[in-house]
């Protein structure tokens, strides 16, 4: 184990700007890509889910 | 063969001649660029020298792309290039006498002026030689991969600034040797390295840019 | 050899296929991702050189690693599609560049927030990171090309062409950029290889790399998932899936 306490851990040994904005910017980036492409994808069946319902109605 | 490709280098030279404002024009541009840097970083001498090469270089590229779309764009709005695409001669042969009268009409001006650019920036002696013989070298390769970015975009919306980020970082390595070959002859280590390679990678271009440029043409005109 | 590939090659059957495999890959990715930042944290040792910010290592190489290896991915798919003329592959390519443009950015800001402590520089001309940049550049390039042509065959082919002349390009760019920064070595920092590495340290390293690696998959899997409905929409066995999101 390399830490002592908690404070320690996100410390990071006074690197804690460099060690937490990489990781933090880097979980981010990958959470956001997987949640746009839910989102996308959503929104694709729902669109595909009611022209089928209602054929030809959309305007 | 030989004949259809000096029929289409004659051709687009002699359309080339009768608008010649239009080719003018991306050679000014390249005497107008190189010539902002010294007001832009200031007139001392030793900066200046120093940078030459580098700004000519990188003037050398954006004047090449900004001609791209000059290589097929009238032939294609006018249904000429689908003519060329339907006869019996390979289209590679077709696409290299376009790209050379490009090269012709825009990187031979570009050498044939650059010493004189070069001057003003307190080269002198056989640092110029080598940059004429570099751009010489250079161009050639512009054409040739800036021809795949510009068949790869023909028609295509926003077609003008697209190519400059299909082409310009493939023009990277041309940048390093070409002026990487200036640079070395006046540090005195001798530019026979760097021009060897920028040949090598003209060989290389040679062979394979007609393919990749003849394949985006058959593409664009499906 | 009983398994047949060609009937998951069209996208009607793939479509179900990926929606399967995506919590596969997606759980792999988690539980690899927990171990290895578990070692990364808690097993590799403080290094004695770099202190703790050298742990930004377990997302920087892998990272790093990905943003090429799915260039040659993504070039692959786009040959494939441009020989065979198979609309799948296609769709993969297409749906590989987003996320190596993501790894090639996660790359350059992770490499740029290691670099500051390390050398006392945000970026330096070596010529990995100068790769890097044009590796990025070469990713946007792809994508804009996609993007900007309406017609989803000639947006295959087109990009396509792009890629493969970009892959027979990255060898040559990287080359001339190793060169260049040779030849200015008094003007940039030489940014060394990472001192020798515990054990531990490169076994957290690969097993992050491993992670990556199947969030790429995932993720890839998702979007093509989302590209094969949209360029499908207007067909039958599209009509016919449920509305509700699956």
């Amino acid at each position: 184990m390399n830490w002592g306490s908690l404070d320690q851990f996100l410390a990071m040994g006074g690197y804690a700007t460099y060690v937490w904005g990489s990781y933090i910017v880097s979980v981010l980036v990958l959470a956001v890509e997987v949640v746009l492409l839910r989102r996308r994808h959503r929104t694709l069946r729902a669109g595909a889910g009611r022209s089928a319902q209602q054929p030809d109605t959309v305007a | 063969m030989w004949d259809a490709f000096v029929a289409v280098f004659a051709r687009d030279v002699l359309q080339a001649w009768r608008r010649r404002a239009d080719w003018l024009t991306s050679i000014f541009f390249f005497v107008i660029v190189v010539s902002l840097f010294p007001l832009g970083v200031g007139p001392e001498p030793a900066l200046l020298r120093t940078m030459a090469p580098g700004i000519v270089w990188v003037a050398a590229l954006l004047a090449a792309m900004l001609s791209l779309p000059r290589v097929f764009g009238s032939d294609y709005a006018d249904g000429t290039l689908e003519q060329l695409v339907l006869t019996p001669h390979p289209l590679t042969v077709i696409v290299l006498a376009k790209v050379l009268a490009h090269w012709l009409l825009s990187g031979v001006p570009l050498a044939l002026i650059a010493p004189v650019l070069a001057l003003q920036f307190g080269l002198e002696g056989e640092p110029v030689g080598v940059l004429f013989v570099a751009l010489l070298l250079g161009t050639p390769c512009l054409s040739l991969i800036g021809g795949v970015g510009a068949a790869l975009t023909l028609g295509v919306r926003g077609g003008g600034v697209l190519i400059a980020l299909l082409v310009l970082p493939l023009y990277i390595p041309v940048l390093i040797f070409g002026a990487g070959a200036v640079e070395a002859t006046v540090a005195g280590t001798g530019a026979a390295g760097h021009l060897s390679l920028l040949a090598a990678g003209l060989l290389i271009a040679i062979v394979l840019a007609p393919w990749a440029i003849a394949a985006a043409l058959r593409v664009a005109l499906e | 050899m009983a398994f047949n590939w060609f009937k998951y090659s069209s996208p009607q059957t793939f479509y179900p296929l990926a929606g399967r495999l995506v919590p596969f890959f997606a759980v792999l990715a988690a539980v690899l991702g927990a171990i290895g930042l578990y070692i990364g944290f808690f097993v590799a040792p403080t290094d004695f050189q770099q202190g703790e910010a050298y742990r930004i290592i377990f997302i920087h190489v892998p990272a790093a690693w990905m943003s090429m290896f799915i260039y040659l991915v993504m070039a692959a798919w786009a040959a494939l599609g441009l020989i065979l003329n198979t609309r799948l592959s296609s769709m993969m390519a297409t749906a590989l560049a987003p996320t190596g443009a993501l790894m090639t950015f996660l790359a350059l800001w992770t490499g740029a927030l290691w670099g500051k402590p390390m050398w006392g520089t945000w970026w330096a001309w070596d010529a990995r990171m100068t790769s890097e940049l044009i590796l990025l550049f070469l990713y946007i390039g792809f994508m804009a090309l996609q993007a900007s042509i309406d017609d989803p065959r000639r947006a295959d082919k087109a990009g396509a062409i792009l890629a493969l002349v970009g892959a027979v390009n990255v060898p040559i760019i990287y080359f001339s950029v190793k060169w260049w920064n040779t030849l200015h070595q008094g003007a940039s920092i030489s940014v060394g290889r990472s001192p020798s590495m515990a054990s531990t340290m490169l076994l957290g390293m690969l097993v992050m790399a491993l992670a990556y690696w199947m969030y790429s998959i995932a993720v890839t899997l998702m979007r093509v998932r989302s590209i094969i409905l949209e360029r499908e929409r207007n067909t039958q066995w599209v009509r016919d899936l449920p509305g509700a999101p699956a």
